[in-house]
């Protein structure tokens, strides 16, 4: 790759070529709609000689984060892509690459749950893994897709952090959508994105002395051990922020760090929402600011680790705050309103928030619906 | 690296765990009885330390009787069992 | 046993430390001896959760003298594929990586794990020692226990079920080398293992573990169980490869002479040892005939299908 590459691609080959550029060394692959054109993606590029990675076609999504726990324990870079079933089945190792701080990427097409079967976008597959440990990105469009696998690679493996990241994007809506995108000059990814190096431990008896990992302990000693994740959890908003603020420089783009705001000055209203539900918000909001209407938009672009400060700084500045989940946990409402409610209190921000559950499913969220809240707000 | 970092900044406290004799504590205070080399009837074959599950006895070369590391053995008597020539008695603790 | 192969022994070390926390008399911790005598300093364990991943101690310390990489039950077989992939991109092919578990996490709950990196041929190795039932967790029956035997699942004994001829299905997937091994035998254990490392491609070794606990029997007595179940023809001892599309097939020598059924040791000395078929049900007895007939049958099969041209 001699320069940047401008072309019309779906989201899904948006994440192949995130991984690509990344220069992913070990891919585990397992099909499952929405996701899996990522993977044939990365598999006719690797068949065909034009990238160098080893290719493992594992036999469970369980088998695929395994095997790149496995992989970057040893030092490689390792990537794999999952949704909805597939990242629910491999749950447990998804909390396991946490807890063995392995940072591997890996990309989520969010997908609904079953049953009843649904191969359209939700988001509540990937929130369900909240609170293995992950930094959880969320893309908006198909240039975000592709820079971010990038910037979670340049956030996971910084030494402050070492733990794993995932990229989410919309089913359907991102993943097989296409839109114009920019594939970067390979040099340039290179400048930025530097080869992993282990700093903590690798499995290697030609480079480590012997050592076990995860044996049996104490609980006291657990405890350290497993907060060392929030530590790292805790520098790692630093870390996200200076990525992003890098990626700006190299690359011309800027996606947000932790949060991306559209049309907050003077907001009186302000919608958040996650990946491509944000995106359609700012479509909104800039015919309604046309209109008259003072609304703004946050786009909630990385919800582990949570942007707290962000969020409540923006709260305190506007009369109203209105949350839009294209998820919901059974008994409480929507994840991300409850978030930002919980961080609202944290920080005594007394400004109320609207939860809005919206396209359940895949089901359209159109602007029409945003505006009929924002005008039923100011009524 | 040489060594893995287990201990470095509080964010990479790590579980990791490093070689040691006698990681599991002096184990030889599990014994009820205590394997014991009769040495004149010794034959030096090396069954004993073969079988030995713990890697308690040790033996440097097949010149000399081996030894019993009675801190680790857990007296479990498969060396007893298994001497061809019935060179080992158990003896009980304390 | 020739002077130079137990000077050989003598001379690797040992990679297990004496003050592990395993149970006195314990089958699998005198196996691990053999498996890292034969493989060397330049291993990687990959250790589901079973006993091993406890009798290795508490950290900050551990047991074993080679990297060893502890996780979750159904994933090892798995791990160990990135971890091999991931070595090889870098040009560390001549590493060992083994996954070493138990009956429960290789037979049971990795069974399509560890099929899914003997179909892909990941050179890796696989071994299992089978005490035949989830020990670690206090003794429930597993797809390995078999018939008759009593466990806290089966407080009855076994009487839905046979034994999965796990070490059959690694050798039907294609692989190169597939063993059989037992702690009564040591040496043949260490050469299997020694034979597995010179081949490139998935090995499987399946090793005979008694568990003084499990089945109830005195820790003295650990050996002596395990030679009966080959004397017995319970347990066989074979390796099988598979050569450009054929299958060889070899019954080891310890067991050859169980070929012939009249030349073994009648099934009731080995099981009368055992706590866990105390009482036994002359319907037990059947069935574990039964399952025998079927393994002699599938080494007979195999025996032949190496001679065919």
């Amino acid at each position: 790759m001699r320069m940047e590459i401008r072309d019309v691609i779906t989201g899904n080959d948006a994440a192949a070529w995130g991984a690509r550029l990344s220069r992913v060394e070990v891919i585990a692959a397992y099909p499952i709609t929405p996701q899996t054109t990522i993977v044939e993606k990365l598999s006719e590029w690797v068949d065909k000689g034009e990238f160098d990675a080893r290719f493992i076609a594992v036999e469970s999504e369980h088998s695929a984060m395994s095997a790149i726990i496995g992989a970057s324990a040893a030092g490689a870079r390792a990537f794999t892509a999952t949704s909805s079933q597939g990242l629910l089945y491999m749950m447990e190792m998804v909390s396991w690459a946490a807890g063995a701080r392995t940072p591997v990427v890996t990309a989520i097409v969010n997908r609904a749950l079953g049953p009843p079967w649904n191969i359209w976008t939700d988001q509540t597959d990937a929130l369900m893994a909240r609170d293995a440990g992950w930094i959880q990105f969320w893309a908006s469009n198909n240039q975000e897709v592709l820079d971010s696998i990038i910037q979670a690679y340049r956030v996971a493996e910084d030494k402050h952090v070492i733990l794993p990241a995932m990229v989410m994007l919309g089913g359907f809506v991102l993943s097989h959508t296409a839109m114009p995108v920019v594939i970067h000059d390979q040099e340039k990814v290179d400048e930025y994105l530097p080869p992993y190096d282990p700093p903590h431990y690798v499995l290697n008896p030609k480079i480590s002395k012997p050592f076990a990992y995860g044996n049996i302990l104490f609980p006291w000693d657990y405890a350290k051990v497993r907060l060392a994740i929030q530590k790292a959890m805790e520098n790692a908003v630093d870390v996200i922020k200076k990525a992003a603020k890098e990626f700006h420089e190299i690359f011309g783009i800027w996606h947000g760090d932790l949060i991306k705001e559209a049309y907050t000055d003077g907001a009186e209203i302000v919608i958040m929402g996650l990946g491509e539900v944000a995106e359609q918000a700012e479509a909104t909001v800039e015919h309604l600011r046309q209109n008259g209407l003072k609304v703004g938009v946050v786009k909630v672009r990385v919800t582990r680790p949570f942007p707290k400060r962000e969020i409540a700084k923006i709260a305190d500045n506007v009369s109203h705050v209105i949350v839009i989940d294209r998820n919901i946990s059974f008994g409480w409402g929507g994840i991300l309103a409850g978030e930002v409610k919980a961080t609202l209190h944290e920080y005594n921000v007394d400004t109320p928030v609207t939860a809005k559950i919206m396209g359940i499913g895949g089901d359209d969220i159109l602007p029409e619906h945003i505006e009929k809240i924002v005008k039923e707000l100011i009524k | 690296m040489d060594m893995p970092a287990k201990e470095m900044e509080e964010h990479l406290l790590l579980p990791i765990s490093l070689p040691t004799k006698g990681a599991g504590g002096k184990t030889g205070s599990w014994r009820v009885f205590r394997p014991v080399i009769i040495e004149e009837k010794c034959v030096k074959c090396m069954m004993c330390w073969m079988y030995c599950p713990e890697a308690a006895i040790e033996v440097k070369s097949r010149k000399e009787v081996p030894k019993i590391n009675y801190d680790y053995c857990k007296g479990c008597l498969i060396c007893m069992e298994v001497c061809p020539v019935k060179a080992i008695k158990s003896e009980r603790e304390g | 046993m020739s002077k130079t192969l137990l000077d050989e022994l003598i001379e690797a070390g040992e990679y297990v430390l004496p003050g592990t926390t395993a149970c006195p008399g314990c089958g699998s911790s005198l196996a691990l001896r053999y498996v890292l005598k034969a493989l060397g300093k330049d291993t990687i364990l990959v250790i589901p959760a079973c006993c091993a991943s406890v009798y290795q101690a508490i950290y900050p310390k551990v047991a074993f003298n080679v990297i060893t990489y502890n996780v979750a039950f159904a994933s090892a077989a798995a791990v160990a594929s990135g971890v091999r992939q991931a070595l090889d991109y870098k040009g560390y092919e001549d590493v060992n990586v083994v996954v070493w578990g138990g009956d429960g996490g290789l037979i049971d709950i990795g069974a399509a794990t560890v099929s899914g990196a003997a179909e892909r041929n990941e050179n890796i190795f696989v071994i299992c020692y089978d005490n035949e039932a989830y020990m670690n967790t206090g003794i429930q029956r597993s797809g390995s226990t078999p018939p008759g035997a009593r466990t806290t699942t089966t407080p009855l004994g076994k009487v839905v079920g046979f034994k999965k001829p796990m070490a059959f299905l690694m050798l039907l997937h294609g692989v190169p080398y597939v063993a059989t091994a037992n702690i009564a035998y040591p040496t043949d254990l260490y050469e299997k293992v020694k034979k597995g490392k010179a081949v490139k491609g998935f090995k499987f070794i399946h090793i005979f573990s008694p568990c003084p606990p499990g089945w109830r029997f005195d820790d003295s007595k650990t050996i002596e169980v395990a030679r009966l179940a080959v004397e017995t023809g319970y347990w066989i001892l074979w390796e099988g490869r598979n050569v450009e599309g054929k299958i060889e097939f070899k019954l080891s020598p310890q067991s050859k002479p169980y070929l012939d059924p009249s030349k073994r040791k009648p099934i009731e000395e080995f099981l009368k040892y055992q706590g866990r078929f105390r009482g036994f049900k002359e319907e037990s007895i059947r069935r574990i005939k039964e399952w025998m007939n079927i393994q002699w049958n599938l080494v007979k099969s195999m025996l032949r299908l190496s001679e065919e041209k």
